[in-house]
């Protein structure tokens, strides 16, 4: 089961949850992460220890997709 | 998987020059001679009032002070970017889920070390980093670079994010993109660690202790700097002894010479103005003269 998850005020909060053989969990997840792209949240995937990506699409084999806002130089 | 290589905040801050290897270490040396500019002026003036006039001691033990409390300053200002965030209120749930979360996205002992320091140590290709709730330290060879960088807070839901998530944004923005990272934060300090360590916090220097011991991840074509030292590697090694030995020859060597050429200044400046004097009576005397 893959999860998407966005860090908010709670710790973090879970979106969605899917499975790729579930067309219509599928459909809700990708509609979820669109609407948090819209709010400007940015999504990322682990890659591995010490990698991450940046994805614009909901990568559906990926299990774990976070949410994060951007960061800037303070 | 449509993959982003750059950091998408790279965009807010495009007249920066990427950071890379070449450019932390010219950001380094611009910090080195900053810092010898603010400190030989009033180091040299204390010596100057000393060297005419014994009874300026005051003044000069004022020069002194501020030749250390600037440097002090300034490695205060780097320290300040790994406290952590004052909060009105802090929810014990909250912060246990954003640190449950941040415990998934490292290793046990990074995970151990953030319990122990509230930092998360993580390595790079850059260096070692000590990533905190609004900042991140790079450590590189002997050099400790502070950036000031947290969650956007433009963004009104930035304003009550707990403890870990806030290292969590940093800690995947870096792990997406090093460079990037480096570039769109704001560098507070850059020195030499021993002066970033002694301004921490006391809970916080192991793991700018641990940092230390770790390498960072190994990078194709090691660079060399001037000097013939790696970077990016510990300095721990048997050579540092005999290097640190020779760097204080060289500062005592550096001293006497500037001794010297300093009491050569005075004796050329107190004699021009000495025949000034002699010219000025000279002329003086004639006028007076023709007056009378």
């Amino acid at each position: 089961m893959s999860k998407l998850i966005r860090m908010d005020h709670t710790g973090h909060s879970t979106i969605a949850e899917w499975t790729p053989e579930d067309p219509a969990a599928v459909e809700a997840a990708v509609s979820a992460f669109r609407a948090e792209l819209e709010r400007g949240y940015l999504a990322m995937v682990s890659t591995g220890p010490g990698h991450a990506e940046h994805v614009r699409e909901l990568p559906l084999e990926a299990e774990l997709v976070i949410m994060r806002l951007p960061i800037s130089g303070g | 998987m449509a993959t982003i290589e750059v950091l998408p905040e790279v965009a807010a801050v495009h007249w920066r020059p990427r950071v890379d290897a070449d450019r932390l270490r010219l950001m380094g040396r611009v910090w080195t001679l900053t810092m010898v500019a603010h400190v030989v002026p009033f180091l040299g003036a204390a010596t100057l009032l000393m060297a005419v006039e014994p009874l300026a001691l005051p003044v000069a033990l004022i020069c002194v002070a501020h030749a250390w409390i600037i440097p002090e300053l300034y490695a205060q200002r780097g320290a300040n970017v790994l406290r952590p965030r004052r909060r009105a209120r802090r929810t014990p749930e909250p912060e246990q889920r954003s640190v449950g979360l941040l415990g998934d996205l490292v290793g046990h002992e990074a995970r151990e070390l953030h319990s122990r320091t509230g930092l998360v140590l993580e390595p790079g290709r850059l260096g070692v980093w000590l990533v905190g709730e609004a900042g991140a330290v790079l450590l590189r060879g002997r050099r400790a670079y502070c950036y000031c960088v947290k969650v956007d807070p433009r963004q009104a839901a930035a304003a009550e994010l707990p403890s870990g998530d806030r290292i969590a944004h940093l800690l995947l923005a870096l792990r997406s993109d090093e460079q990037g990272f480096a570039t769109v934060a704001n560098l507070a300090f850059a020195g030499a660690h021993w002066r970033l360590r002694r301004r921490m916090r006391k809970e916080m220097r192991p793991a700018l202790k641990a940092a230390r011991s770790t390498p960072g991840e190994p990078v194709s074509g090691v660079r060399r700097n001037i000097r013939g030292r790696l970077e990016g590697m510990s300095t721990s090694t048997p050579s540092s002894g005999a290097s640190l030995g020779r760097r204080a020859l060289a500062l005592i060597v550096l001293l006497i010479a500037a001794w010297v050429l300093f009491k050569v200044v005075i004796g050329v400046v107190t004699a021009v103005a000495t025949v000034v004097v002699v010219v000025l009576a000279i002329c003086a005397v004639i006028w007076a003269i023709r007056v009378l």
